[in-house]
């Protein structure tokens, strides 16, 4: 029988089968930040165990660091605390590390990709749940706890039982304004925040194929709000020339073997997956989320659900907590829901392409009153780029705030938060309660969206903006 | 780590469904470096409501949390399975646990139970009318036993031995340390490498 490219890749990096155990996988990639390493280090020290591999390790700040004034000292100890950590233990153990004010500084998923070491056929793990994106190239990436992130410094292998595998085939052609954060978003409403629990999610189908490798990436980092911990794409010619002379892609010979080896990586034709889903792409709108969890979700066009419609006692239990905390009445539009701020950033929608998008929907428009934007490249190199391109200039001019890199008001571990009972739309992965500051309301939107809603200042998508002169007032919230 | 065979204690019932790990231990206190001091940062947005189970007098000194659905959620961060760790709890129970949050869970030795919701829904129904009732997760017999429930759980033979005897993951696999010197020996030239060395 065939087997997935999941199991394909699974295979290639089995360091030791026996019954009754776990395999032992081999890792290709460690990527370490700052918050979930500092326990795993300590762990190395009271051992006195060296970082196995250093040649496959590479750390980056991203979590807590500040995206302005990063040339001064971090405001807050406790956050500057643990980036001196960082920085200790890196020289200490000798890890590659791109501190703030490096130009490949940046959040761990978009830095890997952008040198070129997230390849097809590899594997990697991170102490964050959104490794997931580096499944975009084929590659087997999940998150890991810190447990195991000492586990991979100290051995390089980690040992895992087998997921099953889901196919999850998107068909059709994605209608105009319907993006890959729609995509996943609808998905995830779909199959449930636990409905890839204990899989690996292959996306596939005709959608899928046109899609950049940045889109894919998007897709890819939401596996975990699925429940999956790893979701992959096949790599094909797109994932290839992403690749091609990037720092530390293959060259020469090594390219060429590399190639005909990620050639291979596809579910054969006779392969069996555990579960099967189909998505028809054509059906697809513009998807936000109303509640707390990133399954509560709806198309723009919809208002917000009746908790009393679901027949499930424990979703209507959670939608009328969920509608509590937003604030929002059920059968309200949702299109009417104002916002206070706006943030476009993240590993889910951090890259150029998103910021390109953004910014060609708030380029001679402005953000409206009352309404902050926030811009936060996903690395300092996406940042360059984007000022390469005057995109700093387009929403500067707009009236939004260029930001520097990191994960920023994502999780707000840094001083973007929302306050209590601000809302925002946010491109980032989690409407979790209080994720973007305590008692902050979210909405999980693309980055169109983002940029609609910040001109309009409810939700909105570009399509609402075709009567932006004569924009209505929203009547809710 | 430390050994788990079998527990007995008071329950805490937590009727919510996607209790994520951002309820479990907000991000703020992610910053602390150390695996200790957790305790106060657990569920403490919640905590702020005297209403909340956590907070009731009756729930003081209880050791086995009983909770909805899709428990740990989210993040990957170990600092939630701590910060339950740190407060007190030797066990949780759900009908379904994120991935992620199981692996650290085990790793740890906090026992993460998978029973059916009509057996999460009896456990909650006793332990709310009677907060002395007692809940026996014994994993030795791999079985949780009530007063009127008794109920079997699975875990695999392998994360169930590491867990009764506190096994350390990295000493285990350091023990074929050959197995992985020989991978690493063919693997291709063409993987990527983050130093040239």
């Amino acid at each position: 029988m065939g087997r997935t490219l999941a199991e394909k890749v699974w295979d290639d990096h089995v360091v030791r089968r026996a019954e009754g155990e776990p395999d032992l996988l081999f890792i290709d990639l460690h990527l370490l930040h700052e918050v979930t390493s500092p326990q795993a280090f300590d762990g190395l020290r009271q051992a006195g165990r060296p970082v196995r591999r250093l040649d496959l390790t590479i750390a980056t700040e991203d979590h807590n660091t500040p995206t302005l004034d990063i040339d001064k000292p971090i405001a807050d100890p406790v956050s500057r605390a643990q980036l001196e950590t960082l920085r200790k233990n890196c020289a200490d153990f000798g890890v590659r590390l791109h501190s703030l004010g490096d130009v490949e500084q940046g959040v761990v998923h978009v830095v890997g990709p952008q040198l070129g070491l997230t390849q097809p056929g590899t594997t990697v793990v991170c102490g964050d749940s959104h490794t997931s994106t580096h499944g975009a190239f084929g590659a087997l990436a999940f998150g890991i706890g810190t447990s195991q992130v000492e586990h991979v410094l100290a051995t390089q292998t980690l040992p895992l039982a087998r997921p099953k595998t889901m196919a999850i085939t998107v068909d059709g052609e994605l209608p105009e304004g319907v993006t890959a954060k729609d995509l996943i978003l609808a998905i995830i409403a779909k199959i449930g925040t636990g409905g890839g629990q204990g899989y690996i999610l292959e996306y596939r189908g005709s959608a899928l194929e046109k899609l950049s490798m940045e889109a894919r990436m998007t897709i890819c980092n939401m596996s975990i709000e699925a429940g999956a911990r790893a979701g992959m794409i096949a790599p094909d010619e797109t994932t290839f020339a992403y690749l091609k002379g990037r720092a530390h892609a293959p060259e020469g010979e090594d390219w060429d073997a590399a190639v005909a080896y990620w050639k291979t990586l596809k579910s054969d034709d006779d392969a069996e997956f555990d579960e099967e889903v189909v998505i028809d792409a054509a059906s697809l709108s513009p998807f936000v989320t109303w509640g707390t969890n990133p399954g509560q979700g709806a198309p723009l066009s919809a208002s917000v659900p009746d908790p009393a419609s679901y027949e499930d006692a424990s979703e209507r239990l959670a939608a009328e907590k969920a509608l509590e905390y937003m604030g929002l009445a059920a059968g309200q539009p949702l299109r009417d829901i104002k916002v206070d701020t706006v943030f476009v950033g993240s590993c889910t929608n951090g890259r150029i392409e998103d910021l390109r998008a953004a910014a060609a929907i708030v380029g001679g428009r402005k953000v409206a009153d009352g309404v902050r934007m926030l811009v936060v490249p996903g690395s300092a190199r996406v940042g360059l780029q984007a000022v390469s391109e005057g995109l700093d200039v387009v929403f500067k001019e707009a009236g939004a705030e260029w930001r520097h890199a990191g994960c920023s008001m994502c999780l707000g571990m840094n001083p973007d938060q929302l306050a209590p009972g601000e809302r925002s739309a946010s491109t980032s992965n989690r409407n979790f309660e209080g994720r973007q500051g305590k008692g902050g309301r979210t909405h999980l939107v693309s980055p169109q969206v983002a940029a609609a809603t910040a001109v309009l200042g409810h939700l909105a998508s570009p399509a609402d903006l075709s009567d932006a002169s004569v924009a209505r007032t929203p009547a809710g919230v | 780590m430390e050994a788990f065979t079998t527990h007995t204690g008071r329950a805490v019932p937590l009727r919510r469904s996607n209790v994520d790990t951002d309820q479990i231990i907000p991000a703020h206190w992610l910053k602390k470096v150390t695996r200790d001091g957790f305790e106060d940062g657990l569920f403490e947005a919640w905590r702020k409501d005297s209403s909340f189970v956590l907070n009731r007098p009756e729930r003081q000194g209880a050791t086995v949390l009983v909770a909805g659905p899709d428990f740990g959620t989210g993040s990957s961060r170990e600092h939630a399975v701590w910060a339950l760790q740190n407060y007190g709890f030797k066990a949780v129970i759900s009908s379904r646990f994120a991935d992620i949050f199981r692996g650290n869970s085990l790793k740890n030795g906090l026992l993460t139970v998978v029973l059916e919701q009509k057996i999460v829904d009896a456990l909650w129904e006793l332990t709310e009318q009677d907060p002395e009732a007692e809940v026996t997760v014994d994993l030795e017999a791999r079985e949780v036993r009530a007063e009127g429930i008794t109920a079997a759980f699975e875990l695999d033979e392998n994360a169930r031995w590491r867990l009764l005897n506190g096994l350390d993951d990295i000493s285990i696999t350091l023990q074929n340390e050959s197995d992985i010197a020989a991978y690493e020996a063919k693997r291709p030239s063409y993987k990527p490498k983050t130093l040239h060395v």
